[in-house]
């Protein structure tokens, strides 16, 4: 077992009453495996991925459980040891790849910047990998895109941007949390594809999040599905898809658009 | 960017010289001659009518206008009317001082406020956070010349840090300086509040910004991420304020040198008002004036050197 | 603690009610000593007493007397309302000009528009202390000459601020039915958009007047301000600066009025600042 989270639970104590975010959530993962989480806004799936990423460290914030990564507890770990962890060997990428991006920052540089923080390496060396790591995230010509700045790129390409940064140190385990809900439709299938890939060629596991099971059918061979900070039901996507027992699942799969649906068919082929 | 930048050069110009046909004019229609007042009274014809020629006054006002024009662009401002000295002469040690007051103003908001704004904007909500935001809050309602009065009373009269006497540059830099930095003290300490509050602002509006949690997701440190990300976006508007802030600076340094009895362009600008020396008025306008256009436009330029954005626009 | 994504929720607390309820608090007590000033002072303010002369602070003479035994307490109440009175008229001139420029620039746009923005660009990039001495070299000094060349120099950034505001609402859907149903322009300036810039209006009111203050201090300070005849907190520091150490109230209570006034509409503007969510 690559990652098993144990009664992950997330509460926010700075609006007056504790509000529970997310309630003992448990989720175990093999390498190279695709799991996703799906869920309406406000069900507390992406809070669940910047907890398990370290992100959601405040002092408002009680982050309880554990998630347990390759025999380490992230969630006991000290602000600095983890962040040996984040970025070499579990990465994220975020919803919004315009603001998720150093508008000042060239790529290139945002790109290695994993590299510079965890390995000594020479520039050229470093150069190199992250124009790999580019390449792997279907970036077209990363050498020329390596000298720009964000805003002369598409959102689309800003995506891939952000997923050549988040593989560029090869982590375990990447979470994409929404990677393509900014993306219009076809850029989306051309995302899901990449990350596909990435999951092929170097045994990425990828932790999806998404408000889509279409989406998650397309990608993930597991699927859990989240309502208000507790998990309403999970197992193989297929069968979540197929045979849905909870009504919220239901309800998931019927607010989906038609137009969505035989895209995620699309690319399921 | 070349074409951007052209354009707002072309307009530095145009700006310029919209200000000396502005302080021209204005001079030249002034109620009541400059004669009687630089000559007095009891001047007979002969002398009006030689102080005239001799300053060029009985040509027509465009004549003049297009003369002293062509001449204050060579460095020649022509001459004053009330001392026997050409204006350059008079102007340039004044400005010498008054340059070094505004530099020295300049170098303390940058080394006052940078730090101030930084700790302020990492310890949010802190005890020196409160404290900062009290005193910016306090400190920008003193104008420039209450806060020469509160400094000189403290450090000249209680403490007896310094004398309230001038020092030339002549007693040697060090003293110059010794004593040049209260009163640009004066003149830094409310523009400093301003950039602290302006500082901490900015750089609390990028840490809740996304791109900063991509770069705690990478492994930054809190300082890193600071270091690395923070700093140089926050830094733009700041860059951009410090330049406009530069003709407060002129400002305030000329009612600052009337509290010290710094013998500026402020206080020559004054005297030389009461006067009626209108060349020397003017040549201070324009001057002034040019150094104030002048650091817009490096505002500009640094804006665009900072902001890659800009250029795509 | 890490901050790895700052929420407004998460602010300990908005310092916004603070600076609004402190400043209208402070303003308002300044207003009250400046209207009991136009009413009554203790002592005719101009009046010397020789028997009084650097008499310290008492209950007689609650901030003390200067060299010449005036009232420093009545003279300064004097001297505020008459600051007060000029940054007030300099506020409305330039306000109301500046309103008119901007909304008729703001909302009709074209070449005029283009021509008096750069013209106002130019003259806003230089300090207004700077100008107005300029000016008043030019006019002589005097409060009216004060008020005319302050509130000239105050129309071209209220008009940017107000013509911002316009092009704002020039093209809102309810400026745009109100068009279709047949509402003259005038009636759409006044009626339909100006009432939705107001509280940016106010701040830029605040910021308006503080800048007067300061000008008229300034310039009183620097003898090219009003006559010396006129009540004036500039020319009662520049006095008091000759008796800094034997004297000191006679800078101290001017030099606070001043500070105090300023700091207060200060405090409001960036309380009403921060109740628009707009960035100073």
């Amino acid at each position: 077992m690559m990652l098993s989270v144990r009664d992950l639970s997330v509460v926010f104590t700075d609006r007056g009453a504790p509000f529970t975010a997310v309630d003992r959530f448990c989720l175990d993962m093999d390498r190279g495996e695709v799991v996703g989480i799906v869920g309406e806004s406000g069900s507390g799936k992406s809070m669940t991925a910047h907890a398990l990423m370290g992100l959601i460290r405040r002092s408002q914030v009680t982050v309880s459980g554990s998630a347990v990564f390759e025999g380490t507890d992230l969630l006991s770990l000290s602000r600095e040891e983890l962040r040996q962890y984040q970025g070499r060997d579990l990465s994220i990428i975020f919803q919004e790849p315009m603001t998720s991006l150093n508008p000042t920052m060239r790529i290139g540089k945002q790109v290695e910047e994993s590299l510079r923080i965890h390995e000594k390496l020479s520039r050229t060396e470093r150069k190199a990998r992250a124009l790999d790591a580019m390449a792997l995230a279907g970036l077209p010509d990363p050498e020329s895109v390596y000298p720009q700045y964000p805003h002369q790129l598409s959102g689309g390409m800003r995506q891939r941007v952000m997923i050549a940064s988040a593989l560029v140190l090869r982590p375990r385990l990447l979470i994409a949390d929404e990677p393509t809900t900014a993306l219009d439709v076809t850029i989306q299938a051309q995302i899901l594809e990449t990350l596909k890939d990435v999951n092929r060629k170097e045994g990425t596991a990828i932790l999806f999040i998404s408000h889509d099971l279409g989406v998650v059918k397309a990608l993930c061979g597991r699927v859990v599905v989240m309502k208000q900070g507790n998990i309403v039901e999970s197992g193989a996507v297929d069968d979540v898809f197929y045979h849905p027992k909870e009504d919220y699942t239901k309800l998931l799969i019927a607010s989906r658009p038609a137009r969505k649906k035989l895209r995620g068919g699309g690319t399921d082929g | 960017m070349g074409k951007a930048l052209l354009k707002r050069a072309g307009l530095l110009v145009g700006t310029l010289l919209l200000v000396s046909v502005l302080a021209f004019a204005a001079f030249s229609v002034i109620p009541g001659d400059p004669t009687t007042s630089v000559l007095g009274a009891e001047a007979t014809r002969e002398e009006i009518a030689a102080f005239r020629a001799q300053h060029g006054l009985d040509l027509p006002v465009w004549q003049r206008y297009w003369s002293w024009l062509a001449a204050f662009v060579t460095g020649d401002f022509g001459r004053s009317f009330k001392f026997d000295m050409s204006v350059s002469e008079l102007v340039a040690t004044r400005a010498q001082v008054t340059l070094v007051m505004a530099a020295l103003s300049f170098a303390l908001i940058v080394a006052i406020s940078l730090p101030l704004g930084l700790i302020s904007a990492r310890r949010r909500g802190g005890v020196v956070d409160r404290l900062v935001t009290v005193l910016t809050q306090v400190t920008m309602s003193v104008p420039n010349f209450i806060m020469g009065i509160g400094l000189m009373f403290l450090f000249a009269l209680v403490l007896k840090w310094f004398r309230p006497e001038y020092v030339p540059l002549e007693d040697g830099l060090g003293a110059h300086l010794r004593f040049m930095v209260f009163p640009a003290l004066a003149v830094a300490l409310p523009k400093s509040a301003m950039t602290v509050k302006l500082l901490r602002g900015s750089i609390l509006g990028e840490l809740g910004q996304d791109y900063i949690r991509t770069a705690y997701s990478k492994g930054n440190s809190q300082s890193s991420a600071l270091r690395r990300h923070v700093l140089r976006n926050a830094m733009i508007p700041v860059v951009t304020f410090l330049a406009m802030a530069v003709g407060d600076i002129m400002a305030g340094s000329i009612v600052v040198e009337q509290v010290f009895t710094i013998p500026g362009l402020g206080r020559l600008l004054i005297t030389e008002i009461g006067n009626r020396d209108y060349p020397v008025v003017q040549a201070i306008v324009v001057l002034l004036a040019a150094v104030v256009v002048g650091c817009n436009f490096l505002a500009d330029l640094l804006y665009r050197v900072m902001d890659p954005r800009i250029d795509g626009k | 603690m890490v901050f790895a994504r700052q929420q407004n929720s998460s602010m300990p607390k908005k310092p916004g009610s603070w600076y609004l309820t402190i400043g209208t608090v402070l303003t308002a007590l300044m207003l009250l000593y400046i209207a009991v000033g136009f009413f009554w002072t203790p002592y005719v303010p101009s009046a010397m007493s020789a028997a009084d002369r650097e008499a310290k602070p008492s209950l007689r003479h609650l901030f003390g007397c200067d060299s010449m035994g005036r009232d420093v307490f009545s003279r300064t109440l004097e001297g505020a309302g008459s600051t007060l009175s000029i940054a007030l008229a300099v506020l409305a001139a330039g306000a109301v000009c500046g309103l008119a420029v901007g909304a008729l620039c703001g909302y009709y746009g074209g070449p005029v528009d283009a021509l008096v923005m750069r013209l106002c660009d130019a003259i806003a990039a230089f300090p207004s202390v700077l100008l107005a001495l300029v000016v008043l070299a030019v006019t002589g000094p005097g409060k009216y000459n004060v008020i005319g060349a302050l509130g000239v120099l105050f129309v071209p950034s209220f008009a940017r601020l107000v013509r911002g505001e316009f092009l704002k609402y020039r093209d809102r859907d309810f400026v745009r039915s109100a068009r279709l149903m047949g509402v003259s322009g005038l009636r759409i300036i006044f009626v339909h958009i100006l009432p939705n810039t107001w509280p940016v209006l106010l701040s830029g009111l605040t910021i308006g007047f503080n800048n007067a203050v300061l000008a008229e201090a300034s310039m009183s300070y620097l003898g090219v301000g009003v006559t010396p005849t006129e009540p004036s907190l500039g020319y009662m520091l520049k006095d008091a600066q000759g008796y800094l150490f034997t004297l000191p109230w006679c800078a101290i209570f001017p030099a606070a009025v001043v500070i105090l006034l300023i700091l207060g509409v200060g405090l409001v503007g960036e309380g009403v600042r921060e109740r628009i969510g707009v960035a100073s």
